[in-house]
């Protein structure tokens, strides 16, 4: 009765995943003091990351958009601002939405398994992804969305408060609230809680490098492996994201890629082969990626979920091409959710959906060869 | 929706020359069945402003009863407002007021509109004028005047479904869909620094939650993909540029250095048409100036093209199709 077994184990775990979630996720609000709402000035600091330039225009520097500014407009991702020839970003301390959530949901799989991530977000994106899960919050302004007065040492507390292992900057696009979050890394820091960065990694160098700094790990969405993608669905650029994977790298800061798979966008054994080798060539063979399943959102209704048979054959290509560590994500209770040993392939880190089940690594080695897998394991 | 009165009767002469040429032959015919022109009113008063800096409100209204009548072929202004709103709508006016004093919808128009509106039997409590925000209203000079109201998007809020045609998907201003049977749209006349220039279609990104998303390449497809959107083609009856200070640089913001008194209205039934003449407009008087036109600047208005193409038909940039009528 093996197939009975392994059903009832696959709703064992599904209910686990349920119950986690259930537990985790949901809006944060209640960790916020209620109270009047609050005033928008408070959320208001001069911008980083731009030049001021003739008859007061702006150009910001923040992400390879370069958005030329005029007095009174803002920029493409609709959280900064000039007014008067100067440049605010609108967003400080201005949290759209919060959530506890496991750290495996952003995904990160080798960094602190089976610990909590508080985990934030303001209004505001650079990109404008045709797929977007939460474009109520990532493609709308400020203003639109209740925002919650949260300045970097509240987040701290509420993360120490709520025995969460790392602060993650997600849901939206942490790049357009930068000066907040390199603030809330300041203060996670002082606390002794590290910081990830959720991010599709359009950015340019130079804050890219001062993130780089600060964070302890960031996670990439490679929205696809082709120019073409990034200007019909993703509305951004390929090589900025790809050159900025190449500094986190020399950087040293930890680095994970996800790659959600859109039926017949950007599904191809080609596409998937190509992402494989400029990784291995580039990133080395230890950066994990993760095969995400697409599920039809926001402005791409008309497709269906990504076939699990997609995701086992990039899984299958990116085993080939030599990377160690190629996951299958929003497929739950997948075997390829699992991390296992890239020498004796036995598992070693067992999960079901954002629950590690079973964490076999002593002290960051394969406990039956002894072989060092990469991560931040704590 | 009302058809604007110098479509409706174009298409009317269109039938009725078809059937004059019916027997000339098939020359004839395909002459007669060209599309019909689109009208765009030119009203100037180089007296508009009398000896003082700002437009008096008689020669406003003047001005505007000129160019209505003019745009829908009646001698008499409230006959011509009759036929953009009926009683018992309430009419909404998309002001500009990005700029601010000094570059935004004029208040004086605006209350001269006002003025016409309720002799044409809407009442004043069904008279909306509405932008972006409250504060770009409030520098625009805009108040509760009387019963009529003024309304940003920032108050009225969004809807919560998106609105979506081509490269776009929006939240629409439920001032637009909620309260306003019919909008009348009023742009001012300016150079804008990405999309080239601003007046007609591009005034109706008022309307959306997301402009910012649409500037890229010049705001082409966006602008003509905006204007697609279904409650903006139901509603948008009449489009009235207000050019009686107009600007040829520097935009959107006000920019003193690069304006000149135009004193005038474009007014149309066709957003393309309008925006095309106001586009030349401004590229006379940058030529006067000495100044690189909007194509070797790198920004010349493309989407004014887009909005005219086979997939949106917003109207008309063939100059020939245009009737441009200088009152």
């Amino acid at each position: 009765m093996g197939g009975a077994d392994t059903s009832r184990r696959e709703f064992l775990r599904q209910a686990a995943l349920g119950s986690a979630c259930a537990a985790c996720c949901g809006w944060a609000r209640g960790l916020f003091a209620a109270g009047a709402p609050p005033d928008d000035a408070q959320f208001i600091r001069e911008a980083q990351f731009y030049e001021k330039q003739a008859h007061k225009k702006i150009k910001c520097k923040l992400c390879p958009r370069e958005c030329a500014i005029d007095d009174r407009e803002r920029g493409y991702c609709g959280a900064r601002e000039n007014r008067g020839g100067t440049y605010y970003t609108l967003v400080h301390s201005r949290v759209a939405t919060a959530h506890i959530d496991p750290i495996e949901k952003k995904p990160f799989f080798h960094f602190h398994p089976g610990t909590l991530a508080f985990s934030l977000a303001t209004a505001g994106c650079n990109v404008n992804c045709k797929f977007c899960q939460n474009w109520e919050i990532s493609q709308v302004r400020p203003e639109q969305v209740r925002g919650e007065f949260a300045p970097p040492e509240k987040i701290a507390e509420l993360s120490r408060g709520n025995a969460c292992g790392a602060i993650a900057y997600t849901y939206s696009e942490p790049v357009i609230f930068m000066e907040y979050m390199l603030d809330c890394v300041d203060a996670g820091h002082k606390l002794g809680i590290p910081s990830v960065v959720v991010t599709g990694g359009y950015i340019q160098q130079e804050p890219l490098k001062k993130l780089c700094a600060g964070a302890d790990a960031i996670k990439v969405d490679l929205k696809a492996f082709s120019q073409k993608y990034y200007t019909e669905v993703v509305n951004g650029e390929l090589k900025p994201v790809l050159d900025g994977l190449v500094t986190m790298r020399s950087q040293g800061v930890w680095t994970e890629i996800v790659y959600l798979v859109v039926p017949a966008l950007n599904d191809s054994d080609a596409e998937f082969r190509g992402l494989a080798q400029w990784i291995k060539q580039n990133l080395g063979a230890d950066v994990p990626v993760h095969f995400t399943r697409f599920h039809p959102e926001y402005l791409l209704k008309n497709l269906p979920p990504t076939p699990v048979e997609t995701l086992e054959r990039a899984h299958q290509i990116a085993g080939a091409e030599g990377l160690h560590f190629a996951y299958i994500g929003n497929v739950p209770g997948h075997p390829a959710e699992s991390t296992y040993c890239p020498k004796c392939h036995k598992v070693l880190i067992e999960r079901a959906g954002f629950m590690v089940t079973q964490n076999r690594l002593k002290h960051g080695k394969c406990p039956d060869c002894q072989t060092a897998i990469p991560g931040k394991w704590g | 929706m009302l058809p604007s009165g110098p479509s409706r009767r174009e298409f009317l002469r269109a039938c009725a020359a078809a059937a004059a040429y019916a027997a000339a032959g098939k020359a004839g015919v395909a002459a007669a069945m060209a599309p019909p022109k689109s009208r765009v009113v030119v009203a100037r008063d180089p007296a508009l402003r009398g000896a003082g800096k700002t437009p008096g409100s008689a020669r406003v209204l003047a001005l505007l009863d000129r160019a209505l009548m003019a745009c829908y072929g009646r001698d008499n202004p409230l006959e011509a407002w009759k036929k953009a709103v009926r009683p018992g709508e309430t009419v909404g006016l998309k002001v500009n007021c990005l700029g601010g004093r000094g570059m935004s919808t004029s208040v004086v128009l605006v209350d001269a509109i006002c003025e016409r509106l309720q002799q044409a039997g809407i009442r004043e409590e069904d008279i909306v004028i509405w932008d972006r925000l409250e504060s770009d209203l409030e520098s625009g000079g805009f108040r509760a005047r009387g019963k009529v109201r003024c309304i940003g998007n920032d108050s009225a809020g969004y809807e919560d479904d998106l609105e979506e045609f081509g490269s776009v998907g929006s939240l629409l201003s439920r001032t637009l869909t909620r309260t306003c049977d019919a909008v009348i749209n009023l742009p001012v006349l300016k150079d804008h620094g990405i999309t080239g220039m601003t007046a007609a279609l591009k005034n109706l990104f008022g309307a959306i939650h997301n402009p910012n998303k649409y500037h890229p390449n010049g705001g082409d497809p966006y602008i003509a993909d905006v204007n697609m959107l279904a409650p903006l083609r139901r509603k948008v009856r009449l489009h009235l540029c207000d050019a009686f200070t107009a600007q040829y640089e520097g935009g959107p913001s006000c920019m003193p250095q690069w304006q000149w008194a135009y004193n005038g209205l474009l007014v149309s039934g066709d957003p393309v048409a309008l925006d095309y003449t106001a586009w030349q407009i401004i590229e006379r008087k940058r030529a006067e100036k000495g100044m690189k036109s909007l194509a070797a600047a790198q920004r010349a208005p493309s989407y004014i093209a887009t909005a005219a193409d086979a997939r949106h038909q917003l109207g008309t940039n063939d100059p020939h199709r245009i009737e441009r009528l200088e009152v």
